[in-house]
């Protein structure tokens, strides 16, 4: 176990609404290979949603339908009550849906802090005319949206590095930052692809802290990836768990780890 | 001083003031190349354009008037007013703003994806298409430009380098001009890509197009950006070598100097533009001045080459580029 010691007030005694996003029937194929079969789940609001499953099980595909990267063959998607339209990825983005990648997608070649900042710019109102000509009123603009941002940057312990270009930063202060960068976009949902992966033990409870922090603190429902078990026994309200790309159980962690069906497919892992 | 010192300083000066033009040609490729990806080979053609489509609308000239003619045996030419240079400039940015929307729509959206050799292959047929169409819609005769820039003989350098040296040097006053907006169109570039939203955003294009789409930038926005800013440039290009030079055909060939100044200075680097056209300038020139005497002149027609071949050798991603890392 590597999580973050104490046990989570129940899901009652948080704040957790309705379904925000509703997965319905989902299918998704690659030529021959089906990443995705009909897998349907919700996620309410407010609470910290796991994916689990063994390698290629289709977690990330998954993650990549819901951010519009991924456009399944079959099924809808449902958000806050609606049915969603095709969506592109920006679009998506913009409508409060912020993610992380597996393998880190960071504008390597920009500080810290413009890394954070362009997760903002969804936020920020002005046109490129109204930025040219009035330049006190953009400039007022991005010192709030600083604000924010530098708000960020002490909630993630990352003030040390804050100017430096993000291509020089260490594996684990990278997924850090793009920590940091998805939660400056004030999203509804933030979607995390395996947060902790390649970090050691002191990085992964640091990781562990802030994700529950940013639960807490700002109310946002997100929906994570992880490997690691202890850390998804530690942080979740509920677990799907997949398997070849289906859905093969779902609910509270403590229920999914005792089910027969989530210990074959681990084990089978184990010994495949 | 000595003479031969004296002169080859006035070649020099010279040479920066040509290589500033260089500048702005390449500066057109490094913005897109930067932002997408794609050499844009119809950069210069794009020049030619802007600087046609100015005179055009300058001079009241009827579009398509040969067309129009031929088809409806008419005898339109001119519509009879003149506009102002600043409504002209206004009018043919609103051209470049549409023409980019057309690229993005008709030819990069449906490249999204294809390697890099492709889309080169498409902006060489941009590139012909676009001589043909400004054929088609202003005529092919050379047309004077005039927007009013100073010209000829510098005479407070003269006088000035008469007074301190005993001999005038010779600056043309469009090269002085042309310095002046190369500088300002780098620093207000620059002020736009580090401070403003649309920079910011244009950054992270060029940086990771999937991070972008993360953050919520259309790509395709942003290439309608860029393509509309190197429409710009390709605007103020044109201006200066259409005053120069006159507007016509050869204007488009000024694209073939700004390859050995890319080689230079790195496609992705807007001081390396910058700097690599004043090498090319300056080397150029010098060359011409030194050795260009004892093979017979016409140095300036290959030198630029040769220039950025040996550069090749030693320092492949240019002066300023990224460092290329093998990846093994
Ligand atoms: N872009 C793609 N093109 C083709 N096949 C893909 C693509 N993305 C995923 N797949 C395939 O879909 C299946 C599921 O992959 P996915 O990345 O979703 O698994 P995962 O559960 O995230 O695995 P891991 O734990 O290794 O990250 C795999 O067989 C994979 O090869
Ligand atoms: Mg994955």
């Amino acid at each position: 176990m590597t999580g973050g010691g104490e046990a989570r007030p129940a899901a009652e005694d948080r704040r957790i609404g309705p379904a925000i996003l509703e997965m319905r029937n989902i299918t998704l194929r690659f030529g021959g290979v089906t990443a995705i079969h009909d897998i349907s789940f919700d996620v309410r609001e407010g609470e910290i949603r796991a994916i689990i499953g063994p390698n290629g099980a289709g977690k990330s595909s998954m993650l990549n339908v819901i951010s519009g990267f991924y456009r399944p063959q079959e099924g809808e998607v449902w958000f806050r009550g609606e049915r969603r339209r095709r969506l592109r990825p920006y679009e998506v983005a913009r409508q409060g849906i912020a993610r992380t990648f597996q393998n880190i997608a960071l504008f390597q070649g920009m500080s810290v802090l413009d890394n954070i900042m362009t997760g903002r710019l969804n936020l920020m109102g002005a046109s490129i005319l109204a930025q040219a000509l009035w330049w006190g009123r953009a400039e007022r603009e991005e010192v709030a949206h600083r604000g924010k941002v530098e708000r960020i940057i002490d909630f993630l312990e990352i003030q040390h590095v804050r100017k430096t270009p993000v291509g020089r930063l260490p594996y684990g202060l990278k997924k850090r930052v793009e920590l940091a960068r998805a939660l400056a976009a004030e999203p509804r949902i933030l979607l995390l692809d395996e947060p902790m992966a390649g970090m050691n033990v002191e990085e992964k409870e640091d990781m562990c802290r802030f994700i529950l922090d940013a639960n807490d603190e700002f109310g946002t429902t997100i929906v994570l990836i992880e490997h690691d078990m202890g850390v998804v026994m530690d942080l979740s309200d509920r677990v799907v768990v997949m398997d070849y790309g289906r859905k093969i159980a779902d609910g509270p962690p403590e229920t999914v780890r005792t089910d027969r069906a989530v210990i074959d497919a681990y084990l089978g892992v184990a010994h495949g | 001083m000595p003479d031969q010192i004296l002169f080859a300083l006035e070649v020099t000066l010279n040479g920066l003031m040509a290589g500033v033009l260089y500048s702005l040609v390449a500066l057109g490729f490094v913005l897109i190349f930067k932002a997408s990806g794609i050499f844009n080979f119809a950069q210069g053609v794009m020049a030619l354009f802007a600087a046609l489509t100015l005179v055009g609308f300058q001079t009241g000239q009827v579009p398509f008037a040969h067309l129009v003619n031929v088809l409806f045996g008419t005898h339109v030419e001119h519509f009879g007013w003149t506009m102002p240079t600043l409504a002209a400039i206004a009018a043919t940015m609103a051209v470049m703003v549409v023409m980019a929307l057309l690229v993005e729509r008709l030819v990069l959206k449906g490249l999204i994806n294809q390697a890099p050799i492709i889309l080169f292959m498409a902006t060489i047929g941009l590139a012909y298409f676009l001589e043909g169409f400004g054929d088609i819609m202003w005529g092919a005769d050379i047309k004077r430009l005039e927007v009013g820039l100073p010209q000829g003989l510098s005479e407070t350098i003269d006088a000035a380098t008469f007074a301190w040296f005993g001999y005038g040097f010779f600056i043309d006053r469009l090269d002085i001009v042309a310095a002046l907006v190369a500088a300002a169109l780098v620093v207000s570039l620059t002020l736009f890509s580090q401070y403003t939203r649309h920079g910011r955003a244009l950054r992270a294009v060029a940086d990771d197009h999937q991070a972008a789409l993360s953050v919520g930038i259309s790509l395709r926005a942003i290439w309608v950006l860029v393509w509309s800013i190197a429409g710009f440039v390709a605007l103020v290009a044109g201006v200066m070598w259409g005053t120069k030079l006159g507007v016509q055909f050869s204007l488009s060939l000024i694209a073939l100097k700004a390859l050995p100044v890319l080689m230079l200075g790195g496609f992705t680097s807007i001081p390396g533009a910058i700097i690599g056209g004043l090498i090319v300038g300056v080397g150029e020139k010098l060359f011409e001045f030194a050795v260009g005497p004892l093979v017979g002149g016409a140095t300036e027609n290959w030198f630029a080459y040769m220039l950025a071949l040996v550069f090749l050798l030693f320092r492949p991603q240019g002066l300023f580029g990224e460092r290329i890392i093998e990846r093994v």
